[in-house]
């Protein structure tokens, strides 16, 4: 173990530069925040992960943006156990009907100030699974959302590059009607 | 004396099937067959329902998969269950989905209908639902015993399910898991299907297994179909699910770790997972690479992948053997990990468990060797297999399988090297003509998928993908009685069994 920890010392760290800001998404916000400054390090939020039903591909994905190269911690995104430690939810799935009221609790859980972000193709319209007797819809059908996060899943970057937007508006104060991201 | 699958012949057989037996058989055969389970002559590979009937895939010893039909115009049928355990949460399924009940199943609690869809028995002749019904749990009787429930929402960055322990202090009695909470309908969604749109939900079924059920869902059509892969892609979709493989497996032995607080072993691991990952998009143009496998092989040349996915392998060959060096000199860790959460012999046996659950408890099965289907039957690998059946146990058989990974993809690599090239997928326009049945076992990273298909006419009639979590789920239960609630983590993530592929 000592030398594994040694060489680490030695070397490089593995951890990347930020992705740059999600350009649309930016200008858009710029616009509704009236040019506030653009704080990147000035805020933190907690957030909370919820699986309302997902195939399990969002989140690994989620969890790619804990390890060494992407370290979200850095930015001030801290994952919390708990909805009523958290300013965000994070959700993903096409929100199965056996998960809805679960989606619902959580979210009033949630204390106030508080941000909603669907994760992937499913949270923002159900995706493939669009119509099924087993599912309500994108996470918008059951909670109000602040931030569409797509792909099927979306890359760890392009979930970094949404949270970090979200820290700007979130900077500014009070949700605002939702933004597409990715 | 005349055996069971002997007495088969006399059967109608499933003519359309492709390319294992398949039988319709009688309440008396049906019944017979549960006698052979449950006397261990014969493993349950799955049991699920169709238009007015039920269907059930044995594991007979040739080995070869053998497909049982049996017609259910009353609705009813001689339950498996009540003589073979491992089909309990399976026939419940059945029920809910389909109105088809098993006469005298000893548990007649729903399972994936939780009274939320608004109808009862969606898939057979749907009807309004009176809602959610409180969900008893099995009682545990004793002094001093209290509950826990935990879920569906988890703490952590996982999918949802609830357990509830009864626990006597920190000693756990008994767990139960009740599932369902991911159930989105996939077995209604494949019903009339074009082949296209099923491959896409068969590759979101479970995430982490994208590659393993999109393999095991093509082979099962071009089965029915009787398409012939192009070589090259068929060394493409094994470098796919070696990857795959690879990539959980290195991201399972960090999680482990890390639920033990070893926090070192997690960030090591994790970044191997990245790499894994970032060579597939680099590749295949998607990190976990779906929808990448298509009907008749893979949806493109993919040109790349002989001189990135060798520096990948020479990458993880250097910074691997460290890492299994730090977990097997770390004794404050095996404290942990050493006869926590012990999954006997008998009973992985008895439930047919596949993957790492049932090859650190001695069961010797993966379907790339005992069913070996192409590439593998040409390709030179060992089964690892312990008989702990401890977390220690399933972490050292996914170790030793990322080293069987890295010697598959070595082989696959040269072999790609050293082929003429061919098309990467094959030209399909007569083929979708055609109607058929088809089944196909695959080896993901968790264990065995099975996949059935019955087309016609370019579309799905019906469709079945069932998850290894099924036969893994129930020993979780098992394993956990006796230890302390502090290492449940530490076992469920030892397990890490699929809620997505099991709830469909």
């Amino acid at each position: 173990m000592r030398r594994i920890l040694f060489d680490n010392l030695m070397r490089a760290p593995l951890t990347e530069p930020p992705p740059p800001p999600d350009a649309p998404a930016a200008a858009h916000l710029a616009a509704q925040l009236n040019d506030v400054a653009f704080r990147r390090l000035g805020r933190s939020l907690a957030i909370r992960a919820v699986d309302a039903g997902s195939c399990n591909g969002c989140e690994l994905e989620i969890h790619a943006l804990n390890n060494v190269f992407y370290d979200v911690e850095r930015y001030g995104l801290r994952f919390v156990a708990s909805p009523r430690h958290a300013d965000v939810l994070l959700v993903t799935g096409p929100v199965t009907k056996n998960m809805q009221a679960a989606l619902i609790r959580t979210y009033q859980a949630v204390p106030e100030p508080k941000w909603v972000v669907a994760v992937g193709e499913c949270g923002f319209d159900a995706g493939v699974f669009a119509g099924s007797y087993a599912c309500v819809g994108g996470v918008a059908s059951v909670i109000p959302v602040d931030l569409h996060v797509r792909g099927c899943p979306p890359t760890p970057v392009a979930l970094l590059t949404g949270l970090l937007a979200l820290i700007e508006r979130s900077a500014a104060g009070a949700p605002s009607p939702p933004v597409a991201s990715a | 004396m005349v055996t069971f699958v002997d007495s088969l012949a006399s059967c109608p057989p499933i003519e359309a099937l492709r390319p294992w037996p398949g039988f319709i058989v009688d309440e008396d055969l049906w019944r017979r067959a549960g006698d052979e389970l449950a006397a261990g002559r014969l493993g349950l590979a799955g049991l699920w329902g169709d238009r007015g009937c039920v269907q059930m895939a044995l594991f007979s010893a040739q080995p070869t998969i053998i497909l049982l039909r049996l017609a259910v115009p009353s609705g009813r049928f001689p339950s498996i269950a009540s003589l073979h355990p491992p089909a309990m949460r399976l026939e419940r399924a059945l029920h809910d989905l389909y109105g088809l009940s098993g006469e005298a199943l000893p548990d007649q609690r729903p399972w994936l209908d939780h009274g939320n869809w608004g109808l009862a028995e969606p898939l057979g002749t749907p009807r309004p639902h009176r809602g959610p019904d409180r969900y008893g749990f099995l009682p545990a009787i004793g002094p001093m015993l209290h509950q826990i429930p935990v879920g569906p929402v988890h703490a952590g960055i996982i999918e949802p399910g609830h357990f509830r322990f009864f626990a006597n202090g920190e000693t756990i009695v008994r767990l139960e898991a009740r599932l369902g909470y991911t159930h989105k309908g996939i077995d209604g969604l494949m019903v009339g299907a074009p082949l296209e749109r099923a491959l896409r939900l068969a590759g979101r079924v479970s995430g982490d297994s994208t590659v393993a059920y999109a393999f095991a869902f093509c082979r099962a059509v071009e089965a029915a179909l009787a398409i012939d892969v192009p070589p090259r892609a068929v060394l493409l979709r094994a470098g796919m699910a070696e990857l795959e493989r690879l990539a959980n497996h290195c991201g399972d032995i960090g999680a482990i770790c890390n639920d033990a607080s070893f926090a070192l072993m997690q960030a090591h691991c994790g970044a191997l997972r990245e790499r894994v990952l970032r060579a597939a998009d680099a590749v295949f143009g998607h990190r976990l690479m779906m929808d990448r496998i298509v009907i008749g092989g893979v949806a493109e040349d993919y040109a790349a992948v002989v001189p990135v996915l060798r520096d990948l392998a020479a990458d993880i060959e250097r910074q691997f053997p460290p890492l299994i060096e730090l977990y097997d000199k770390t004794t404050s860790l095996q404290d942990r990990t050493v006869g926590t959460g012990i999954v006997n012999a008998a009973l992985v046996a008895r439930y047919a468990s596949g993957g790492y659950v049932g090859r650190a408890s001695g069961r010797h099965f993966d379907a790339r060797r005992a069913l070996a289907y192409a590439p593998y039957d040409s390709l030179a690998f060992d089964v690892p297999l312990r008989t702990q059946g401890d977390v220690d146990a399933r972490i050292w058989i996914r170790i030793e399988e990322v080293n069987q990974s890295l010697r598959l993809l070595r082989q696959i690599l040269d072999r790609l090297e050293a082929q003429q090239p061919s098309a990467p997928r094959a030209a399909l326009s007569d083929h979708l003509a055609r109607n058929g049945e088809g089944l196909a076992l695959g080896e993901g990273f968790r264990g065995d998928v099975l996949a059935w298909v019955r087309i016609a006419d370019g579309r799905l009639e019906g469709g079945h993908l069932r998850d290894p979590s099924w036969f893994q789920w129930p020993l979780l239960e098992a394993s956990i009685e006796g230890n302390i609630v502090a290492d449940f983590p530490l076992c469920n993530k030892s397990f890490n069994c699929s809620y997505s592929g099991h709830d469909r």
